[in-house]
This record gives structure tokens, sequence and C-alpha cells, in this order.
């Protein structure tokens, strides 16, 4: 089975991806991380104005069957925080790449994501 | 060690089922999603492999008093083609392990057949031999688990698939009752039995025809992980996660399962649960309903009024109450319904409250 790696951003190997927007990325999980976990149900997440810092845990996200912790990409402050997910954790699963982001973070230094696979890379890790 | 496979495997393989080790078995947890097959068993019917389960067969003229002594429940009362759900306890009343014990229908070549959990088939194997020769009684003990497969068939439309997949009526077999059939040209032996909370049927066939029982319901193929949140709702036990004899050892009062216990018949532990049944249970087996946001685990703390009280043996979100349910002992003052308790969700208390078990009741 294979899945979706967008080229337009960049993955960490625990499966967070971001993607860079001028001086600000957003992130989410990846289509194979929502596709392990199983249903996702339940989604725990830093609030607007903490800081999060890259490789280090902002947040978890549950599924029935398993609890994951989720790590930071890169490193900011956070400026967005996609509350539809608390509601429905359930768009994790149908979109991981776009209705189920999780965080806007204004970057404390965009050269992070040098450290980031790009798709290629994250595509030979899941493959 | 080498995981053993279920004679569906190569099925499974190709249905892209996701597997995990189960009790020693490599077993499929997921097939679509554990949604989409806890909500067909509610609402329609699903198929479950359930070969991992151990099948242990008792014959002899002291079958029946060999079981009656290892078990607690009293399978004299049964008759051909009825089963009963017993627990199977060490001499200090601790519960090894739970089972359901059948006397099997006058087709069948055995007396008796009982069913240890994955992975104990072995080890209940052992035990049954070993009393039998210390008390010196006539029985056979065979260990048939991988002569035997067994695929579980669940949910309301259960009635109307299997009775029309077999060449006898089954719609007026009783619940824990079982006939002997046969379905396709293979023999099998079907029990109205299942570990969901539906109505719902368990197929014993020989192991090389598992495939053509499989094959014979059009339904939802559903893995480990529906039959967890199914047997969570509808509070039924997991043996080693909410008893285990090495790490949370527990007596079958306490676990909430008393019915299962005849404490009139002569069996290993019986003077242990008298005397528990007479002092009543420390400890009470409870479900309770977390009120904030969170998802009970195993292992995760249960507190009341800032002071530790237990530990949560299974929880979920509830795939059919949409709510985080959770499973585990209490000490008995604190076992009431709506009685207040904290789960510690990943070291943080949250507040939660006792509930009647079952969860769920069709």
């Amino acid at each position: 089975m294979s899945f979706e790696v967008p080229e337009d951003r960049h993955y960490l190997e625990s499966h967070e991806w971001a993607r860079k927007d001028g001086e600000t990325a957003r992130i989410g999980i990846s289509a194979f991380a929502q596709d392990e976990l199983g249903d996702i149900v339940f989604v725990e997440l830093p609030e607007e104005g903490d800081a999060v810092a890259h490789d280090e845990e902002f947040g978890v996200v549950e599924s029935i069957k398993a609890v994951s912790d989720l790590y930071a990409p890169v490193s900011g402050t956070v400026s967005a925080v996609n509350d539809d997910v608390f509601d429905a954790p359930e768009l994790l699963n149908e979109d991981p790449y776009g209705e189920g982001w999780l965080l806007e973070i204004d970057l404390e230094d965009g050269s992070e994501f040098d450290d980031l696979l790009d798709a290629d890379a994250y595509r030979d890790q899941i493959e | 060690m080498d995981l053993r496979d279920p004679p569906l495997s190569d099925e499974h393989d190709a249905s892209g089922a996701k597997t995990t080790e189960f009790g020693g078995w490599e077993m499929p947890v997921e097939f679509d999603s554990i949604r989409t097959e806890h909500a067909a068993v509610r609402e329609s019917a699903g198929k479950f492999d359930v070969s991992h389960m151990g099948q242990i067969e008792v014959s002899g003229p002291d079958a029946a008093e060999l079981l009656n002594r290892l078990t607690t429940n009293d399978v004299a009362s049964l008759d051909p083609g009825a089963a009963q759900y017993a627990m199977i306890t060490d001499s200090e009343g601790v519960v090894l392990d739970d089972t359901v014990v059948y006397r099997l229908p006058a087709e069948r070549d055995a007396d008796f057949l009982f069913i240890p959990n994955a992975g104990h088939d072995g080890e209940m194997e052992d035990r049954w031999v070993d009393h039998r020769d210390e008390w010196g009684l006539e029985a056979t003990v065979e260990n048939r688990t991988t002569d035997y497969a067994m695929v579980a068939v669940q949910g309301p439309k259960a009635v109307e698939l299997v009775g029309g997949a077999v060449d006898d009526a089954l719609a007026d077999l009783g619940r824990f009752s079982a006939t002997a059939t046969s379905l396709d040209g293979v023999e099998v032996v079907v029990a109205r039995t299942g570990y969901t909370g539906e109505d719902g049927f368990e197929l014993l066939a020989p192991w090389e025809d598992a495939t053509a029982v499989w094959n014979a319901f059009d339904c939802q193929p559903c893995g480990l992980g529906a039959r967890d949140t199914l047997r969570i709702e509808a509070g039924f036990l997991l043996s080693g996660q909410d008893f285990d004899p090495d790490e949370n050892p527990r007596n079958p009062i306490e676990a909430g399962v008393s019915f299962a216990v005849d404490l009139d018949t002569e069996f290993v532990g019986r003077d242990a649960l008298a005397a528990v049944a007479e002092s009543g249970p420390e400890e009470r087996f409870v479900g309770f309903e977390l009120e904030a946001r969170g998802i009970p685990r195993h292992g995760y703390e249960i507190s009341a009024d800032n002071e530790v009280v237990g530990t949560v043996t299974s929880g979920t979100m509830s795939p059919t109450l949409s709510t985080p349910l959770g499973m585990g002992y209490v000490p008995s003052a604190l076992a009431d319904p709506d009685t207040a308790i904290a789960v510690h969700v990943r070291g943080e208390p949250k507040d939660a409250r006792i509930r009647p078990l079952p969860f769920y009741q069709r």
C-alpha cells in the first residue's frame, strides 16, 4: 500500500509534517501515521502562545487502539490551533494534509527545515 | 518464539488485514477500521477468526467429575448440547483463566469441550492431565486447538446468515446451546455463544475446512480491535488484562462473575471463594465513564478524594456510545453507580463516574 506524501512539505521520522509559508509553518501528521493509528478519537494540543521545540513532544493523538505522542518538526510559538479536530478527530484520518492539520507555528529558526526529511526521503522510510 | 498462525492466515493476508501478536498467535487486529467493524456487529453482522482460542476435549467415565473439580461452575447440570461460562481457579481462589465448557452434542466423538484463552491451551492441558492423574480419575484429555478452527458470526443478522448457511434450522437454538450440523459438506458444531454482547454463533470446524466456513458468510470481517471494543461495551473480562494470576490476581467474586461460581460443587479454590462470599470482597470490578476529555487505558491509576485506590484494567472510546469508558477494580465502598472517581490520564486526574455494567445491552 502506498501513501500520499505531498512534495510541498517536510517530515519527521516520527511521521509529523511541516509546510513552510513565509515565517510560519503549518504542521500535522502523515497519511501513513493516521493509517497506522486507525480510528483517531482524541487529540490533545498546546494553546496559542505556547512554545514548541524541534523534535520535542507537543501533544498526543489517540486512536481507539493506541496512544501516540506528537513531536514538533520545528521550533516556535503556536499562532493557531485547529479547533475542529477536538470535535471531529476523524479529520486526521480523513484529510491529514488538509482539514486535519493541527497547529500553525511562528518559526523561530527556519533553517530547522534542513534537518527534516523531504518527501522522497520520507517515502523511502515508510515504503 | 515463532508465532502460531491461524488456519485463515492466507485469507487475512489477501484481504490486507493488519495483524498483531496475541497470546502467541499472529491474529488480524483490523481489516477495515475498528469503528466500521464494530458498527457492523452492532447493526448487522460481523465475522471473527477466533481459531486462536484453545480447544480441549475431555471424555470418559470421569470426564464430568474432572471438569467439575477444575472449574467453578456445575458441569453436571449441562445436558448434551449445552454450554456454560466458568472460571478456572487455583487453591486460593485466584482466577487462572476463564472458559466456556460445552457438553458436546451426541454426534461428536468427545463428551466435553472447554475453551481456554489464546496461549493457555498447553498450560490447561497440563493442569487437567496432572490433576486427573493425581486424583486417579478415568478421563482422556486432548488438546485439539490446532485440529479445530473457530469462526464467530455476531450481530442482529447472525441468525439469518448462519441459519441460511447450515443444514439445520438455528432460530430456536437457545443461548449457550450447541448443535452438530453441516455447512457445504463440512461437519460443524454451532454454538449460540460469543463475546460481543450481540446475538450470534461460534462455529467449530476442522482446521482444514476453516476457509470454506469463513467464506460461507458474506459479512464484515472483524479483527481483535473491534472484538475488544465490543467486549468492553458488554462488560466482559479479558484474560491477562482484567485478571492475570501473576500481574493482577483476582478472584471471581471481586471480578463480578459470581454467577459462574457454584459453591455447592467441590472444586479447587472452592473454600477460599466461600470465605470471600461470606465476608464480601474488599474490591470490586466496576465500569466507569470519563466526564472529562481523555481515554482511559490499561494501567492508568484510579483515585478518589486525591488518594490512589485502583487501576484501570480496560478502557476505550466507546464506538457505540461515543463516550470514554473503562473498567477496573476499586474498594467495594466506592463501587456503587454514580460514585465520583478520577482516572489519571497520562498522570492528569480526570473526573469520572462509576457506571453499571454492562455499558451496552442489546
